[in-house]
């Protein structure tokens, strides 16, 4: 979704009495708009007083945040050491020559977007992925491109 | 019409991960294909995690399991009768007579995968709430000697006694003290705090609740990870229900979502994060517990160390403490993960060996392989091999051997795991997830996986292996928090246990 200044006010609004409101304002922006644009910050900064520079420092620090938008569903794959004990290194390798995308990049028709995530607490049923919201286990490439047709790819 | 059949199906994030939605659909579909008459009660998981969809039906002489049940398992467990309990294939009988479950001893674990974590009934009907009674009962002062008594220590992987931590806060002069529970649960084969919050949530809850009563705080924080976003629906739910309920009059909780940083499961960055900062470790002291939150008197405690409060409230400090080995008292919720035949949730007292963990019951890999590595306490945590799986689950132990129990994750590797690369991991993991605080955690981290890349590449191998020991040593004393304090114990047992991993030409 475009930027809408009046909607992000709505947002920050609903979460600017909170305490050390940042973080749930920024999520919540990024769960309406899909990523946190430029104007976000200078927006933000100002509704929750604080300088640019400290908002940009949280947005630049957490991974969830994003400063463009990604592709229509989102394909986790967990990276983290019980992954890796069960394939997981393979399996993002094929699922990165399937998708014809790396780490972090989008197909190019905007469909999947490729991102790593470091655990999701699925280390005993290796290796994980979330598939938009679909957690799968024991993943494997055709239970991967299972899941990405349900959320319609 | 029949009587009406209870089904329970878990809807733990490993059995939902496994088809336990579709499963689900698939009992009651085929139940009215039958017209018979059944209630679908969806439970945490039991912990055994290869089983999984672990479905149980109530009948005559208890509940009786089968699994791990497909979508095409369906239909012939109807069947063969299975809501009487009949044979079947995949049949496993009651679930707290299986072999992995019957040697447990389950504290913090009791209620998971029995009950709907959401039915206020079957909270109560299982003895929830009966902690926070019997603190009240007790007194702050008394309730507080049962907690130091029983010996519990923190969870997280620091295992600094719980009550000691709860004395601070309560004795220190403040108008504002705080409960913060740190669910960010990021070290790569634990998810027991993820199966607690799924399963048990109102057992954290209520040990929240007992912290506030005894501390004097009147608010409390959930700080979880958005990793799972399973849990967090349960949590804002379970929170609800709480606050309808009456268990949050005294002291209210709010969720609060974290941003995908493996740091912020530091209780000081994760307080910082809290605050809406960036999540940067602050140097000790203060101490939380003297000043935390928004600079207030703060306990921070892992979820599990929590949870366990009620029931040792209920079932008596002096049992608990009974329980264990050396120093660290009471039971550990262990999970085995990885490469691993059986891999689930395993509560026992301290002092299991690594070997029975490992062999006995986790059955060796999945893959049928030797084990040659075992990661224990998270990406920060010493890679053991076959020779010290003699090693007890003890804080003081596996810190005498250079490693850590940590959260209590053990990852099994077999025989085709290249450990350079392992150690190349921990320094790259450390350089994508450090704070920035510390330079030598920042900037060694990335030289550490230089260093390593060169010994891949057969470069000076010696010398480079010299280098990344001293480099290590560096980051061990010069980092303010276990994230470059702790990196070097993989990666310097990974060179020190698998020798021959980095000397290949």
């Amino acid at each position: 979704m475009a930027w809408d200044v009046l909607k992000a006010a709505e947002i920050i609004d609903a979460h600017r009495h909170l305490d050390g409101a940042t973080l749930p304002v920024l999520r919540a922006l990024q769960e309406a708009f899909g990523y946190l644009p430029e104007e976000a910050t200078a927006q933000v900064a100002d509704a929750l007083n604080l300088s640019r520079a400290e908002v940009h420092g949280v947005i630049s620090f957490y991974h969830d945040f994003r400063r463009a938008p990604i592709g229509r569903t989102s394909l986790k794959l967990c990276r983290a050491e019980a992954c890796q004990a069960m394939g997981a290194d393979a399996l993002a390798s094929e699922a990165a020559a399937k998708l014809g995308t790396t780490w972090h990049g989008t197909t190019t028709d905007g469909r999947v977007t490729l991102e790593p995530v470091f655990c999701l607490g699925l280390c005993s049923v290796a290796p994980a992925a979330l598939v938009g919201d679909e957690l799968v286990a024991r993943a494997d490439w055709p239970r991967l491109a299972a899941a990405l047709d349900k959320c319609g790819r | 019409m029949s009587r009406t059949h209870r089904i329970f199906v878990p809807a733990d994030s490993a059995a939902l991960a496994l088809g336990a939605d579709a499963v689900a659909v698939a009992i009651a579909d085929e139940a009215a294909r039958r017209q018979l008459s059944v209630q679908i009660v969806r439970t945490g998981s039991r912990g055994m995690h290869w089983l999984e969809p672990l479905v149980e039906v109530e009948t005559a002489s208890g509940r009786i399991g089968y699994g791990p049940v497909g979508l095409a398992d369906v239909v012939s467990l109807f069947e063969a009768g299975w809501l009487e309990g009949a044979a079947h294939a995949l049949r496993i009988g009651a679930p707290e007579a299986h072999p992995f479950m019957a040697r447990q001893t389950r504290w913090t674990f009791e209620r998971c995968g029995v009950v709907d974590p959401l039915s206020w009934e079957d909270f109560v009907a299982h003895g929830g709430g009966q902690g926070l009674a019997q603190a009240r009962a007790l007194g702050t002062e008394a309730t507080l000697a049962a907690l130091i008594e029983s010996g519990l220590r923190g969870r997280g992987g620091a295992g600094f006694p719980a009550g000691i931590k709860w004395r601070t806060v309560r004795e220190t002069q403040a108008n504002i003290r705080y409960v913060v529970c740190n669910a960010d649960e990021g070290d790569s084969g634990t998810f027991a705090d993820r199966m607690l919050m799924e399963g048990d949530p109102l057992a954290l809850i209520e040990g929240m609740a007992i912290c506030g009563f005894v501390v004097g705080a009147r608010k409390g924080f959930i700080y979880i990870r958005s990793e799972y976003p399973r849990a967090i629906r349960v949590l804002e739910q379970a929170l609800e229900l709480a606050r309808t309920r009456g268990l949050l009059a005294d002291c209210d909780i709010e969720l609060r979502i974290g941003a995908g940083s493996y740091v912020c499961g530091e209780e000081t960055a994760l307080l910082e994060s809290l605050e809406g900062k960036r999540g940067q470790v602050r140097a000790k002291p203060p101490l939380p517990a003297h000043a935390g939150l928004f600079g207030k008197p703060t306990v921070v405690n892992n979820v599990l160390t929590l949870a366990t409060v009620p029931s040792i409230l209920v079932r008596g400090a002096a049992g608990y403490a009974a329980l264990g080995h050396g120093r660290s008292r009471g039971t550990m919720p262990i999970q085995l993960a990885g490469n691993i035949r059986h891999g689930g949730l395993f509560e026992a007292p301290f002092g299991i060996s690594l070997a029975e963990l490992v062999d006995e019951i986790g059955g060796g890999t999945a893959s049928g392989r030797p084990v040659r590595a075992v990661q224990v306490g998270g990406p920060l945590g010493a890679y053991f091999p076959r020779a010290l799986f003699d090693t007890p689950l003890d804080y003081e132990a596996f810190a005498a051997r250079d490693g850590l129990v940590g959260h209590g994750g053990i990852v099994v590797f077999d025989d085709t795991v290249d450990m350079v690369r392992q150690a190349r991991f921990a320094m790259e993991f450390c350089a994508t997830e450090s704070c920035g605080k510390c330079t030598p955690c920042r900037v060694g981290s990335v030289r550490g996986m230089e260093v390593v890349d060169k010994i891949i590449a057969g470069r000076d191998v010696a010398s480079n292996l010299a280098l990344l020991e001293d480099l290590c040593h560096t980051l061990r004393l010069g980092s303010l928090c276990a994230l470059g304090g702790f990196v070097p114990f993989p990666v310097l047992s990974a060179v020190r246990h698998f020798p021959q991993d980095f000397q290949r030409p």
